[in-house]
C-alpha cells in the first residue's frame, strides 16, 4: 500500500484528505505544520505528500526545500494543495521542486486527477460522458 | 408526463441531433426541460410539447441543446493524447513532408478542452513543426459550448481536471476567478457549428479526426452512416480517434482498430455505401434549421 503524509494545519483539512487518500487506496499519516513533517520525514519517508502551503511554525514552501535536501529526499512526489491560486505562487513551487499543484477547494475528483498526472494513481476506468 | 408528449419530444430529438432516447428517460427529460419551459414562462413539458407543435424553432435548438451532455475534461482518457503524440504526429511528420500540412477534426468539441489539449500537444513539439501548417476544425452542434469553447474560458475546477499543472502554467492566463488559455493557443483552433447528422463533406479532407463521446448516443444505423461519411473525408493513411467506450467493431468496416493502440483506428480502404445523410435527418435539416 502506498503511503502518504499530509500536512495541513486545519484538522477538518486533514479529515477530508484523509478520506479521500484512504478511497484511492493510500495509507495516510497526518502533520499539522511542516516541522513536524519533517521530523517525519527524516524517520520515513513517503510515496506522496499533499502539502498545505501556509501554516505556523515551518510553511509548505519551507518545508518542500529541506525536503529535496535530505538523503532521498527528491523520492516523495509532492502536490501542494493550498488557497494561494495564483501564477506566482504556482512557478514558485514548480521551481522549488513540487509535482502537482491543487487550489482549493478540491474534491476527490481533483484529488485523484491530479495523483494520476504524477503516477501516483493508475487511470481510473473511463466513465462515459 | 404523457406518452404522446414524451414520443413527440424522443422523435424530436432523435430527428434533430441524433440522441437516441430509450422508453424509460422522462425524468431525465423533465430535469433538464422543465427549466428551460419555465424560462420561456411555459408552465409544464405538456406546454412545451404544445409549442413545439406550433413549429417555434427558436424553442426547438434549445430544447435539443439543453438535453445534449457537454461534459468534457482536458486530456481526457490521457491514452489517446499519448497515441497523438507517440503515433499519429510522428507517422504525420513522415508521411506528410512534402506537403507540411496536416488538419484535424474535433467532429464534437463541447466546451473546447479536447481541441486546446490537442493545440497544446502540438506547442510541446513546436520544434518538429517549425514551417508547418497545422489546422485544428472544432465542430459542435451547441452554439452555447462553442461560444465557451471560442472564449477559453475555465473555471478553477476545469482547468484541475486533467490538465497537467506545468501546462496551465504555461498556456494560460489568470482572469478574475477564471483561467483563459493563451491567444496564440486559441488562434490555432477554428470553431464552427456543425450537425453530425447533416451534410459534413464541405469541410474538406482530414488527416486526423477525433469523434469522442458524441456517437454514444446516437442509434446504430446513425452511428454507421456518420463513420461511413467520416471516412469518406480522410485521408487514406489518416487516423480516427474515438472515445473510451466507444469502437467502429461490429457496426462497420471502413476503419480498422490498430492493434495495441485502444482508440484509435485507420481506414481500411472499403468505400462505404452512404452517400448522404440519413434520409430523416436530411428531411429535418431541410425543413427546420
Ligand atoms: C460529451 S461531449 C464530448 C466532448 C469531447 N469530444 C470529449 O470527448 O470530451 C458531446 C458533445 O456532442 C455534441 N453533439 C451532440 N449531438 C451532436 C450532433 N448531432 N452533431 C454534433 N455535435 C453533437 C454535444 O453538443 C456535446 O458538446
Amino acid at each position: 500500500m502506498k503511503s502518504c503524509l499530509v500536512v495541513d494545519d486545519s484538522s477538518v483539512v486533514r479529515k477530508i484528505a484523509r478520506r479521500i487518500l484512504e478511497e484511492l487506496g493510500f495509507s495516510v499519516v497526518e502533520a499539522e505544520d511542516g516541522e513536524r513533517a519533517l521530523e517525519l520525514c527524516t524517520k520515513s519517508l513517503p510515496d506522496a505528500i499533499l502539502l498545505d502551503w501556509n501554516m505556523p511554525v515551518m510553511d509548505g514552501y519551507d518545508f518542500l526545500g529541506r525536503l529535496r535536501r535530505l538523503p532521498g529526499g527528491e523520492g516523495p512526489k509532492v502536490v501542494f494543495c493550498t488557497t494561494e491560486n495564483d501564477i506566482d505562487h504556482i512557478s514558485r513551487a514548480l521551481n522549488a521542486g513540487a509535482n502537482e499543484y491543487i487550489m482549493k477547494p478540491f474534491d476527490k475528483e481533483i484529488v485523484a486527477a491530479k495523483f494520476q498526472e504524477v503516477g501516483l494513481i493508475q487511470a481510473l476506468s473511463a466513465e462515459s460522458a | 408526463m404523457n406518452q404522446p408528449d414524451y414520443e413527440f419530444l424522443r422523435k424530436l430529438l432523435r430527428d434533430k441531433s441524433g440522441l437516441d432516447l430509450s422508453a424509460d428517460k422522462q425524468y431525465l427529460i423533465e430535469s433538464r426541460l422543465l427549466p428551460l419551459a419555465r424560462k420561456a414562462g411555459l408552465a409544464s413539458i405538456s406546454d412545451l410539447v404544445q409549442k413545439l407543435r406550433d413549429g417555434s424553432s427558436t424553442l426547438v435548438s434549445q430544447v435539443v441543446e439543453a438535453m445534449t451532455t457537454n461534459e468534457t475534461f482536458f486530456f481526457r482518457d490521457k491514452v489517446p493524447f499519448d497515441h497523438f503524440r507517440e503515433m499519429i504526429m510522428p507517422e504525420l511528420l513522415k508521411a506528410r513532408a512534402n506537403r507540411r500540412s496536416i488538419r484535424i477534426w474535433c467532429a464534437a468539441c463541447s466546451t473546447g478542452q479536447e481541441p486546446y489539449s490537442l493545440a497544446m500537444s502540438l506547442k510541446e513539439m513546436s520544434a518538429a513543426l517549425a514551417g508547418w501548417r497545422v489546422e485544428i476544425i472544432a465542430t459542435d452542434l451547441s452554439q452555447e459550448v462553442l461560444e465557451k469553447s471560442k472564449a477559453g474560458l475555465y473555471s478553477q475546477f476545469e482547468v484541475q481536471r486533467g490538465l497537467p499543472i506545468q501546462l496551465l502554467v504555461k498556456y494560460f492566463k489568470q482572469a478574475g476567478e477564471l483561467w483563459q488559455i493563451n491567444s496564440d493557443v486559441r488562434g490555432m483552433v477554428q470553431h464552427r457549428q456543425l450537425n453530425l447528422l447533416h451534410d459534413f463533406s464541405q469541410l474538406g479532407t482530414f488527416d486526423v479526426v477525433f469523434c469522442r463521446n458524441v456517437l454514444i448516443y446516437f442509434d446504430q444505423d446513425t452511428k454507421i452512416n456518420i463513420f461511413g461519411r467520416i471516412a469518406k473525408l480522410m485521408e487514406p493513411d489518416g487516423f480516427l480517434v474515438l472515445g473510451a467506450a466507444e469502437t467502429v467493431v461490429g457496426l462497420t468496416d471502413v476503419f480498422k482498430p490498430l492493434a495495441d493502440r485502444r482508440g484509435l483506428y485507420r481506414p481500411s480502404g472499403i468505400v462505404s455505401t452512404a452517400k448522404a445523410p440519413l434520409p430523416g435527418a436530411s428531411r429535418v435539416a431541410a425543413a427546420g434549421n
